[in-house]
């Protein structure tokens, strides 16, 4: 097996600005190949762009406590210097978000901002930098890029944004693309191109790209893995179709039944399961799903399950995870 | 951007149209004879007469307004009853030494608000912040009469560092770039500073404190971008707010400076409406407040522009 290109050992992120520290992320452990485009999915509020801007430490430190391990490319992200974060941010591992209306700088023309970027990091003259954001601009497929680079966030449509976006985060040709929910803020059609793009990139790039969504209709088109989270945890992780074909976690089932009639029918959002998420101020002693499993026992209550290998690549979070195959049945 | 330009340049002509209106039905409107500062007590009903004919102030209102907006346009705001000069210059060097001390005093307050509005809002909450806060509350809320009294004793009267009063050695009024003059200017500078660096200050610190909440500041640490390419972004993004505050801040110095010129004897157009209106000068009176007005309108015209060359997400439409 090839040398992972991200590897998360027992993260956790407390924070600890308000009255009471919120644990929003609680020992997540996670690998991503080179090349490889994993999809976090989960309920809203269940750490997954915590477990995000971690990997970039974008996270408010002051407000924040954190542990366990962060590697990617060979560093160990959570001891870098301050000048060796900044080397590190967007040139190993970069973001693309939401809402790229607000992710960009208003007052910055798109064209600016990359070649910005560009110049952060390598050291090419300006002329350099602006071919090559207009090379990137062509690669995204904007049409009439060269105009386009002059212009200003406001001036684009959603889904053009969000493309500039991309290849704003490619600029300085990372290894690692971290996406928050790319496409929930734009229109469906929108939403299959933006997601081809990606898939495309990914080839041409190497990139691996760790991605959130509450798609799983998009998860399963786009990515080689999935891992469930619920309550700051992976509760369950495997390939994509054995997610969607096999689920062990009663929290993963759950997700899929949801749906109507488990269709996977792109652009639609997960339903909620009855009963509502842990109180991340408060959490249970033991497995964070129990109020709402409807295979719970005692001893669930009592520890947390530990992750438990079932085949290759399959972990799953459940004390009765021999159990759940039946369930399902 | 040109036809904005141009457009926002001709919605200013009926404005500065209402504004001399406005101007003239102000002195006018007001009670008294205008002319009781140059007659004797006892002159004669024929003197007086004729003094009102010499200075138009027998012809209806409409006239006299028409006669007056004709001859200001052409340069020629009357002659000053009590002083017999030409209006128009007395006024124009006042406002040039009006317009220099605001425009000083804008700068100073604009460097030091921009530095603690910089500072409390990057760390908001923090000790500096509060300090900086509490120095713009007083800022603002000091009578700056007072501020400037107690300048003027301590440089003036118990260091000797600095002149008192006047705007040149020997109470000369004209200006020259020397040492002499400056020194002048600094004790009413300062103290006509105080208002504006509060008031800039606060602009700052709340935009600041606005704009790093925005995510754009996390898509720029994101791109790896260092504090200091931070806070250029935070300047460029506080910059168009930050320098119209500061030029309405100028238009207020222009027009409220009675006091302070008054403290320290500056011989502007405060000065100048001070003695106007104990005099009852009127065409003296009419010509500074126009003059003022006019630089207020211009003043924001210049504002806007500016503030619309900065800004990409204003609509220039
Ligand atoms: N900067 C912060 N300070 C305090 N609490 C935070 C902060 N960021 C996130 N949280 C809390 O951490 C928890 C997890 O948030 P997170 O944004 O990771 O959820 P999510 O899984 O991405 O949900 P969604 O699907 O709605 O985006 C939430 O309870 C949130 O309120
Ligand atoms: S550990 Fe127990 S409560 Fe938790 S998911 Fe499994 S069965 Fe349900
Ligand atoms: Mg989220």
């Amino acid at each position: 097996m090839t040398e992972p290109l991200v590897e998360l050992r027992d993260l956790t992120v407390t924070f600890t600005g308000g009255p009471k520290p919120v644990a929003a992320v609680n020992g997540v452990d996670l690998t991503l190949a080179p090349g490889e485009t994993v999809a976090l999915i989960g309920e809203s509020g269940s750490g997954k762009s915590v477990t995000l801007r971690q990997i970039l430490r974008l996270n408010p430190e002051r407000r924040s406590r954190v542990s366990g391990q962060v590697r990617v490319a060979g560093l160990d992200v959570l001891r870098l210097s301050g000048t060796e974060l900044a080397a590190y941010r967007g040139a190993v591992a970069s973001m693309i978000f939401q809402e790229p209306l607000l992710a960009l700088d208003p007052v910055y023309t798109l064209g600016d901002q990359i070649v910005e970027a560009i110049c952060r990091h390598e050291a090419v003259s300006r002329e350099d930098a602006r071919r090559r954001a207009l090379d990137l601009f062509e690669r995204v497929r904007i049409p009439s890029a060269a105009r386009r680079l002059e212009a200003y966030p406001h001036e684009m449509s959603g889904g053009m944004r969000q493309r500039a976006m991309i290849a704003l985060a490619l600029a300085c040709r990372p290894k690692l693309l971290l996406a928050d929910e790319p496409t929930t803020a734009l229109d469906a059609t929108v939403q299959i191109q933006v997601l081809l793009l990606l898939r495309d990139l990914q080839r041409e790039f190497g990139l691996s790209i760790l991605f959130v969504t509450h798609d799983i209709g998009a998860a399963v088109e786009v990515a080689d893995r999935m891992a469930v989270m619920y309550a700051g945890r992976i509760v369950e992780a495997a390939d994509a179709r054995t997610i969607v074909r096999a689920p062990r976690h009663p929290y993963t089932i759950g997700l899929l039944k949801s749906r109507a009639h488990g269709a996977l029918q792109k652009g639609q959002r997960l339903e909620t399961i009855p009963g509502s998420p842990p109180d991340l101020a408060n959490l249970p002693p033991g497995c964070a799903f129990a109020d709402r499993c409807f295979l719970a026992a005692d001893a669930c209550r009592t520890t947390p399950p530990a992750a438990e290998g079932l085949a290759a690549g399959h972990q799953v979070r459940c004390f009765r995870s021999a159990d759940t195959a039946a369930a399902l049945a | 951007m040109l036809a904005y330009i141009g457009r926002r340049v001709v919605y200013t002509v009926p404005i500065m149209l209402g504004v001399s209106l406005v101007c003239f039905a102000l002195v006018h409107i007001s009670p008294g004879d205008p002319l009781v500062s140059v007659l004797p007590a006892d002159a004669s009903e024929q003197l007086r007469l004729t003094m009102m004919r010499l200075y138009g102030f027998d012809r209806s209102y409409p006239e006299q307004f028409g006669l007056w907006l004709w001859r200001a346009v052409q340069g020629d705001l009357g002659t000053s009853i009590a002083t017999g000069r030409a209006v128009a210059t007395e006024v124009l060097r006042a406002a040039g030494n009006t317009l220099r001390l605001a425009a000083l005093a804008t700068v100073i307050g604009f460097v030091f608000g921009c530095l603690f509005g910089f500072v409390a809002g990057y760390f908001r909450d923090s000790w500096v912040d509060k300090l900086a806060s509490l120095l713009s509350v007083i800022g603002v809320s000091v009578p700056h009469y007072w501020l400037g009294m107690v300048l003027v004793i301590v440089f003036s009267s118990q260091l000797g560092w600095l002149p008192a009063t006047g705007a040149g050695p020997g109470g000369s009024s004209s200006w020259v770039w020397d040492w002499e003059h400056v020194s002048h200017m600094v004790l009413p500078a300062i103290t006509m500073s105080v208002i504006p660096m509060g008031i800039i200050a606060r602009t700052v610190r709340a935009l600041v404190a606005e704009i790093l909440a925005q995510e754009f500041v996390i898509g720029l640490k994101a791109r790896g971008l260092n504090e200091v390419g931070v806070f250029a972004h935070v300047v460029k993004n506080a910059a168009p707010t930050a320098l119209a505050v500061m030029g309405l801040q100028l238009g207020y110095l222009l027009g409220g400076s009675i006091l302070i010129e008054t403290v320290f004897s500056w011989p502007g157009t405060g000065f100048l409406l001070n003695a106007a209106i104990f005099q009852r000068d009127l065409p003296l009176l009419q010509g500074t407040i126009l003059v003022l007005a006019m630089f207020f309108v211009l003043l924001n015209l210049a504002v806007d522009v500016v503030q619309t060359m900065l800004d990409p997400r204003i609509e220039r439409g």
